[in-house]
């Protein structure tokens, strides 16, 4: 019994192998996983992780190899056994019904529906004295719908802890929480493996992985490139297994402001749906500067963003566009007026999947000339000009006539931009432009910016990203709830402080200028 | 049972579905063939002899198709923009009753002025009825299915009321019908002594235009837009409720034409069947065709000679002509699932 000097592995993959036609999205992967111990699962998009994980969950079926749990094998595409053997999953979109309490949404799925209410009294010390012993402090009987993200992300890891995982698998769970919030996240894991808990850490973000895991895997198209200690590792040597090559980052040489190009004069819009409403917000955009604008998402960064854009107005309130109040604002006048937009979900408002690339590079300019004269389109100038973009933007595809909705999301991004950029933009509002983009399109879309920065355009860069927003920002907004922050000078704020901003904290007292 | 998307179809799976969707088709029409009581082979030779066989067969199959391709168009371009016309039925109507209006002696001009402008009022008034539905939708999210339907029975009945009332044929024995057209109002025959008016001409002219103007016009490539990803399209600049009027104003159009060419070219007044359901086969006609104008024409002429052929099979073997509603029935189907089995393949686990 060697079993105190050599663990066994909760939970192990051995060969797992899974096809999509002729992509192999996962190819061969094996590792094992141990009790107490958090292993990072790193990996650009398309590497593979999402396909292993709806393995794991008997979502697919696995084409060769064998998942063991705890010894035993886990049947192939039952999700209820995976459950069952103790694997509990916290997706990167919450699985909540939000008209239902924390209590009711944890045990929703545990309970017989025969059984009386009797157990409720039952399950609700439970979850108190879970939330107790990981730190996750929580009211049972809140509605979901009230609560914040970060709250609803415990009541997703609450619920998996209900169900008695050992094996804990987290898809990016930091994407939506402000430091602090992460911070906590961070403590919870600690104490879960000081219970014996495995867990599964998805993620992109090098920092995060090396504070928090004790191993990484690094994923590369659907097979294991590595693995390596946490202690052993750092954030390039990660970056460069993930890409399997050197990664340049981009370089920051402070801009020098020039004039005003857009401001906002207090403008409020009104609630519509989730996205967001803006409560008397003035922001100014100047000239070769890169203004980074950072917030928890749904802060009212999509209602901001339309109102650059074109697409809203405000209900009160002015834009101005140098220095003087636009009259008729629609995407087609913000366009004339030299905004360039880079919309933040570039699959359902940046592009049309059924076009062609030459028609998705008309979109924005195909009523002028050369692209159309008198009502007729020219559609070998359009073919000339998407021709030029995929060039100047690198873009892989098989031609000008493939539509584009079999390119990559970094492809399809590139396009996106080259787009944007192609009329020589003034002003240009990027929100979330390299959100999902593996690494290679993130320096290659953030060096475009800042590109176009030192050619004097005024950009607004708007990220759920602090690390991008540092990164790339001269100066840098915090919205919250609609309401901006004074801005900070690049590097005068770290992200703790920041952080403490995008959880609300600062506003009352300030006037935000 | 899962459906795997194939990134490049083969051409074997481009060309080998279509094929057996069409055996597939046959075999229904034949197995019904042979529970009436005939003989299905030949069931099947006689549609496909009176749909082609003879130069009378062959010109009642054009006649039929004529206002079949106007339907077809108004519903093709109806439907890339994402409007769902069903309403081709009235728009038809209404565009008899504008060539009734001025047809029937209302206006004494030359041939040569008067049906260009009864055509134009025919498009005018189609234009018209469909005009409506469109602001319901692009102002208030009205859903034009539900509107263009109704309407068709609205406009039935108004026809209806002006056959019972102020267009009556004071000389048609009490039978709900119009005046005839005068003679200048009449479209001509394309060759003289051959049953085939001009209406067929026109309808190939409008199928060619339709195509020009989806392939070639700024206007074509916005209703594309509008049709694949209307948030997409109004986020580039595109004025989208204003895409989607248009396109009402040249779908009702073209279906308005179905009514002034069936009337001007064929029956020369107008009455309660005038359209044997047009408006709705269009329906059938343009979703064959993948919405595409010229497949329009194609298309219009098989469902024209599926029904003529199956007309004429029925009288000769007394099997009921309905078998005509369900071989284009079941082949649409079949077409539905062949497009989708050229672009997903079926795993079964």
């Amino acid at each position: 019994m060697g079993n105190l000097h050599e663990p066994r592995p909760v939970l192990r993959l051995d060969g797992i192998t899974k096809r999509f036609g002729a992509l192999i999205a996962n190819d061969a992967i094996s590792f094992a996983l141990y009790p107490g111990e958090v292993v990072a699962l790193l990996g650009e998009n398309g590497a593979g992780k999402t396909t292993l994980m709806n393995i794991l969950f008997g979502h697919y079926t696995a084409d060769e190899g064998q998942v063991t749990m705890a010894g035993a094998p886990l049947p192939p595409g039952q999700p209820k056994a995976a459950l069952q053997a103790g694997l509990g999953m916290v997706h990167q979109h919450f699985t909540l019904a939000e008209n239902l309490s924390v209590l009711e949404n944890i045990t929703l799925g545990t309970e017989a529906l025969w059984r009386p209410s009797c157990a409720a009294r039952q399950a609700r010390s439970r979850i108190l004295d879970l939330a107790a012993r990981f730190g996750l402090s929580i009211d049972p009987d809140t509605r979901v719908g009230a609560l914040s993200v970060g709250e609803r992300q415990r009541v997703e890891i609450l619920k998996a802890l209900y169900r008695d995982a050992r094996v804990l698998i987290l898809d990016e769970p930091t994407a939506v929480l402000t430091p602090q919030e992460v911070d906590a996240l961070f403590a919870t894991l600690t104490r879960a493996t000081a219970e014996g808990l495995a867990v599964i850490f998805i993620s992109h973000k090098m920092h995060e992985v090396l504070a928090v895991s004790s191993r990484v895997l690094v994923l590369r198209h659907g097979r294991l490139a590595g693995e390596v200690a946490t202690i052993a590792a750092d954030a390039q040597t990660l970056a460069e297994m993930m890409v399997g090559g050197a990664v340049d980052a981009p370089i920051h040489r402070a801009g020098d402001p020039g004039e005003a190009r857009l401001a906002l004069d207090h403008v409020s819009t009104v609630e519509t749906g989730h996205r967001g409403s803006l409560r008397g917000l003035s922001l100014t955009l100047f000239a070769g500067q890169i203004t980074g604008l950072a917030g928890v998402s749904g802060n009212g960064q999509a209602a901001l963003a339309d109102l650059i854009g074109g697409l809203a107005l405000p209900e009160s309130g002015a834009i101005c566009i140098h220095g003087e109040p636009v009259s008729d604002w629609s995407p087609r006048a913000a366009l004339a007026a030299g905004v360039a937009r880079i919309p933040e979900d570039r699959h359902a408002t940046g592009a049309i999947a059924d076009f062609t690339l030459t028609e998705n590079a008309a979109l924005e300019r195909h009523a002028e000339a050369p692209l159309s004269r008198g009502g007729w389109m020219n559609w070998r100038a359009a073919q000339k000009e998407a021709e030029e973009i995929i060039d100047a933007f690198d873009i892989r595809c098989p031609g000008p006539d493939e539509p584009i909705r079999r390119l990559s999301g970094g492809n399809m991004q590139k396009l996106i931009l080259g787009r944007a950029l192609a009329p020589g933009p003034r002003i240009i509002l990027a929100n979330q432009p390299v959100r999902g983009l593996d690494v290679g399109a993130v320096a290659f879309v953030q060096a475009r910016l800042i590109a176009e920065r030192d050619a004097g355009a005024a950009i607004l860069l708007i990220s759920e990203d602090l690390d991008e927003i540092m990164e790339m920002a001269d100066v840098i907004h915090v919205i919250s709830e609609g309401r901006l922050s004074p801005a900070f000078a690049r590097g005068a704020m770290d992200a703790a402080a920041l952080g403490a901003w995008m959880a609300g904290e600062g506003f009352e007292g300030s006037n935000a200028a | 049972m899962r459906l795997e998307p194939i990134a490049r179809p083969s051409a074997t799976r481009i060309a080998g579905l279509p094929a057996l969707a069409l055996v597939g088709t046959i075999a229904i029409a034949m197995a019904l063939a042979a529970l009436a009581g005939a003989d299905p082979v030949h069931v099947i030779a006689l549609i496909v002899k009176g749909a082609v066989g003879s130069s009378f067969a062959l010109l009642e199959t054009l006649n039929r198709a004529t206002p079949l391709i106007f339907t077809g168009l108004a519903v093709a371009v109806a439907f890339r923009a994402k409007l769902w016309n069903i309403g081709a039925e009235a728009q038809l109507y209404l565009g008899a009753v504008a060539t009734v209006a001025l047809g029937t002696g209302a206006l004494a001009l030359p041939a040569a002025l008067l049906i260009p402008m009864i055509m134009l009022a025919s498009i005018l008034a189609g234009a018209f009825m469909l005009l409506g539905p469109a602001f319901a939708k692009t102002h208030a999210g009205v859903d034009e299915v539900v509107t263009t339907l109704l309407l068709n029975f609205v406009v039935l009945l108004l026809v209806s009321y002006l056959l019972e009332g102020p267009m009556k044929d004071p000389a048609g024995m009490g039978w709900p019908k119009s005046e005839r057209l005068v003679a200048e109002a009449r479209l001509p025959r394309i060759v003289d002594g051959l049953r085939l008016h001009w209406g067929f001409g026109i309808a190939l002219i409008s199928a060619v235009l339709v195509w020009v103007m989806q392939t070639r016009t700024t206007l074509g490539y916005q209703i594309r837009a509008v049709g694949l990803n209307p948030k997409a399209a109004a986020f580039a600049g595109i004025p989208v409720s204003v895409v989607v009027i248009k396109t009402a104003l040249i779908s009702g159009g073209l279906a308005g034409l179905a009514g002034f060419s069936e009337v001007a070219g064929l029956k020369g007044s107008l009455t309660l069947d005038l359209s044997p359901s047009f408006g709705y086969t269009g329906i059938i006609v343009a979703m064959l065709a993948l919405l595409n104008p010229l497949g329009v024409v194609a298309s219009a002429l098989f469902v024209a000679g599926v029904f003529v052929g199956a007309d004429s099979m029925s009288r000769a073997v007394g099997v009921p002509s309905y078998i005509a509603d369900i071989l284009l029935a079941s082949g649409l189907l079949f077409m539905v699932l062949t497009l989708m089995l050229t672009r997903y393949r079926v795993r079964w686990d």
